[in-house]
């Protein structure tokens, strides 16, 4: 005769204890896509801080545009979203919308980049990205670890990515004004679009002003 | 959730509840073991007559050692007889066992190569005692090992005693790994023992009531595992098997990974053939804890062992796969003070935390396990061994024994 108590007792002990591993880790995810969202919060922020000073720009000259003129925070933004992006644990549709947040972030900065290096006649060091997440796109995996490895050798430089498939309008329009096809991994350096793989030592050929940031920031 | 991810819970859940199963069993006969630690065997009244079979196929180096173990058994000289069975050994085995064919307790057989079942049977012809046990030639006794199996058979429903066995003279890393598997082996039958769920009466030195065979048949080739089927083949006919944890017996295990790794493919082989010919055992509430969840629990982790270890393997295989992909984009740069310790990037899933809790409570289990088997812990390098080697190893053999399985391909005993 089996005595059913020890399994009830036993079958009590491991649901408390996944119960437990369930708790714990959704507590902890949250408090992770809570850490993205005030980012995303204070990015947002810090952009609206640049729009107004850039609206003030009428009246200062370029010489008042300090180095954290733009917000310091979009690359780790970046970081920690394709990270839990990857996870299976957050709750999909959370992601989803971070992910629009960011690129609309993306965007908004990229345009005051723009507009700032029109203004003040500065070498633009900015690149734009576009990467797949919808097919196996080994390319888009190495021209990652090139992108972060030269935003580590080069703190100021901008890169912002874009999931090509993703479903903001802003980032259909982006493609349709630099006719970016699906080709990818696409890079826009200079309103130039470079397709495929490209390696850092390319990428600093193709934009010399990098090395000046260099300069700039030792200088600074 | 994908099937995948939900395979994966299951797995982890039934771990865990097999774990918690054994620890609140542990606690139960808490009690009962520091009893049997103390007092088992200081006080037996009435000696069976008790008959062992030594089965030998080329074991010339270890057999005389196996009878002299015998021969210095703390038992009355008159209740103990040895039956020495040659099997068809190539070797000087015979001759060896001749050697002692004038002690009084030794009587020494020889027969044509038939598997040890065979050998087995042979002996069991002549045997008239009230117990009768087997002990591989390539094992060793202590003294006391008998007189701490005989009070168990005080109960009269016990109808076999097993031993804990123990690796003799480790020398090899393999072995004091070994060492450390069997101290959980120990843990894992004293625990089967005392719900009623033991599956193996392991051929060193398990002790039988001569019934037995008489009521339940000889021993059958069982797939190589004869000592598994018997066991089994008692479970169905509701024989009680009983482990006495006390009862100490040395085995020589394999040196070198290919005679390991065909050992274990031979037993899981076994297990995996012989719970098919006795699959109506499962889930079957007649059979109590060994139907009910010891059969099922044995053959699915098998399955689980494999596809945790499997996904697990694949999981790192990918990750070193990607960083050898950056390096050869990148080069190796590695600037430490680029590093970042932020815990947004730790893995903060279901899954780490339930692994976590699974590997916490294996390392206590393990604790007891070796506090059973050796009276006393201290870390030695066999726990090393065994936690990083055995995930590497165990995988191969259980793939080879599913695989054999499902062709129904047979294996060999060497």
């Amino acid at each position: 005769m089996v005595d059913s108590r020890k399994y009830i007792i036993a079958f009590v002990i491991t649901t408390v204890i996944f119960g437990t591993a369930i708790f714990v880790s959704n507590l902890l995810n949250q408090k992770k896509l809570e850490d993205v969202r005030s980012i995303e919060n204070r990015v947002a922020l810090d952009i609206l801080s640049s729009e107004t000073q850039f609206a003030l720009l009428e009246e200062t000259s370029c010489r008042d545009i300090g180095p954290g003129f733009l917000s310091k925070e979009l690359g780790s933004l970046g970081e920690k979203l394709s990270y839990a992006e990857n996870q299976t644990e957050f709750n999909t549709e959370d992601i989803e919308y971070l992910k629009r947040f960011y690129f609309l972030l993306e965007i908004k900065d990229y345009l005051l980049m723009k507009r700032l290096t029109k203004k003040c006649s500065i070498e633009p060091t900015f690149i734009l990205y576009f990467y797949s997440t919808k097919d196996a796109c080994e390319d888009c995996e190495r021209v990652g670890y090139v992108l972060t490895a030269l935003r580590d050798k080069y703190p100021d430089l901008r890169v912002y990515s874009f999931d090509y498939h993703f479903d903001v309008e802003a980032i259909n329009t982006l493609v349709s004004i630099y006719k970016v096809k699906p080709d990818l991994p696409a890079l826009i350096i200079n309103g130039e679009t470079y397709y495929g793989f490209h390696s850092v030592e390319e990428l600093e050929e193709i934009v010399p002003s990098l090395k000046e940031l260099i300069i700039r920031a030792k200088a600074v | 959730m994908d099937i995948q991810t939900l395979l994966l819970y299951i797995s982890l859940f039934i771990a865990l509840f097999f774990e918690v199963f054994l620890l609140i069993t542990y606690l139960e006969v808490y009690d009962e073991l520091s009893f049997e630690e103390k007092h088992i065997g200081t006080n037996i009244e009435k000696f069976p007559s008790v008959t062992i079979i030594v089965p030998c196929l080329n074991e010339e180096r270890t057999i005389q050692k196996t009878l002299k173990s015998l021969l210095h058994l703390d038992y009355p000289k008159d209740k103990l007889s040895i039956i020495t069975v040659d099997d068809g050994s190539t070797d000087g085995t015979l001759r060896k066992l001749n050697g002692f064919k004038k002690h009084p307790q030794i009587s020494v057989l020889s027969k044509k190569n038939g598997g040890k079942h065979t050998a087995l049977n042979l002996a069991l012809e002549k045997i008239n005692s009230d117990l009768v046990g087997c002990l591989d030639a390539d094992s060793f006794v202590n003294p006391e090992t008998l007189r701490k199996i005989i009070p168990f058979f005080d109960d009269p429903s016990v109808m076999a005693v097993t031993p804990s066995i123990k690796v003799h003279e480790p020398k090899s890393i393999l072995q004091y790994a070994q060492k450390i598997e069997y101290s959980w082996g120990i843990f894992l039958r004293r625990m089967l023992s005392s719900i009623g769920a033991l599956y193996v009466t392991p051929g060193p030195f398990s002790i039988f009531r001569t019934r037995v065979f008489k009521e339940l048949g000889d021993y059958r080739h069982g797939h190589h595992t004869e000592d598994m089927e018997l066991a089994l083949r008692m479970q169905k006919n509701h024989y009680k098997i009983v482990n006495s944890h006390m009862a100490h017996v040395y085995t020589s295990t394999p040196a070198q990974l290919p005679a390991l790794y065909k050992q274990r493919v031979r037993w899981t082989y076994g297990f995996l053939n012989n719970a098919i010919d006795y699959r109506e055992m499962f889930f079957n509430k007649k059979y109590g804890h060994i139907g009910m969840f010891i059969l099922p629990i044995a053959t699915s982790s098998i399955f689980s062992t494999l596809y945790i270890i499997g996904k697990v393997f694949w999981a790192n295989l990918m990750r070193v796969y990607d960083f050898f992909v950056r390096i050869q984009t990148i080069g190796f740069d590695l600037d430490i003070s680029r590093l970042s310790f932020d815990w947004f990037f730790f893995n903060t899933g279901i899954v780490p935390f339930l692994t976590l809790s699974v590997t916490m409570l294996s390392l206590l289990l393990l604790y007891l396990a070796i506090k059973l088997a050796e009276g006393k812990v201290r870390f030695s390098k066999g726990i090393l061994y065994y936690l990083v080697f055995y995930v590497f190893i165990v995988p191969l053999w259980l793939t080879k024994a599913v695989l054999n399985t499902i062709f129904k391909k047979q294996i060999s005993w060497r």
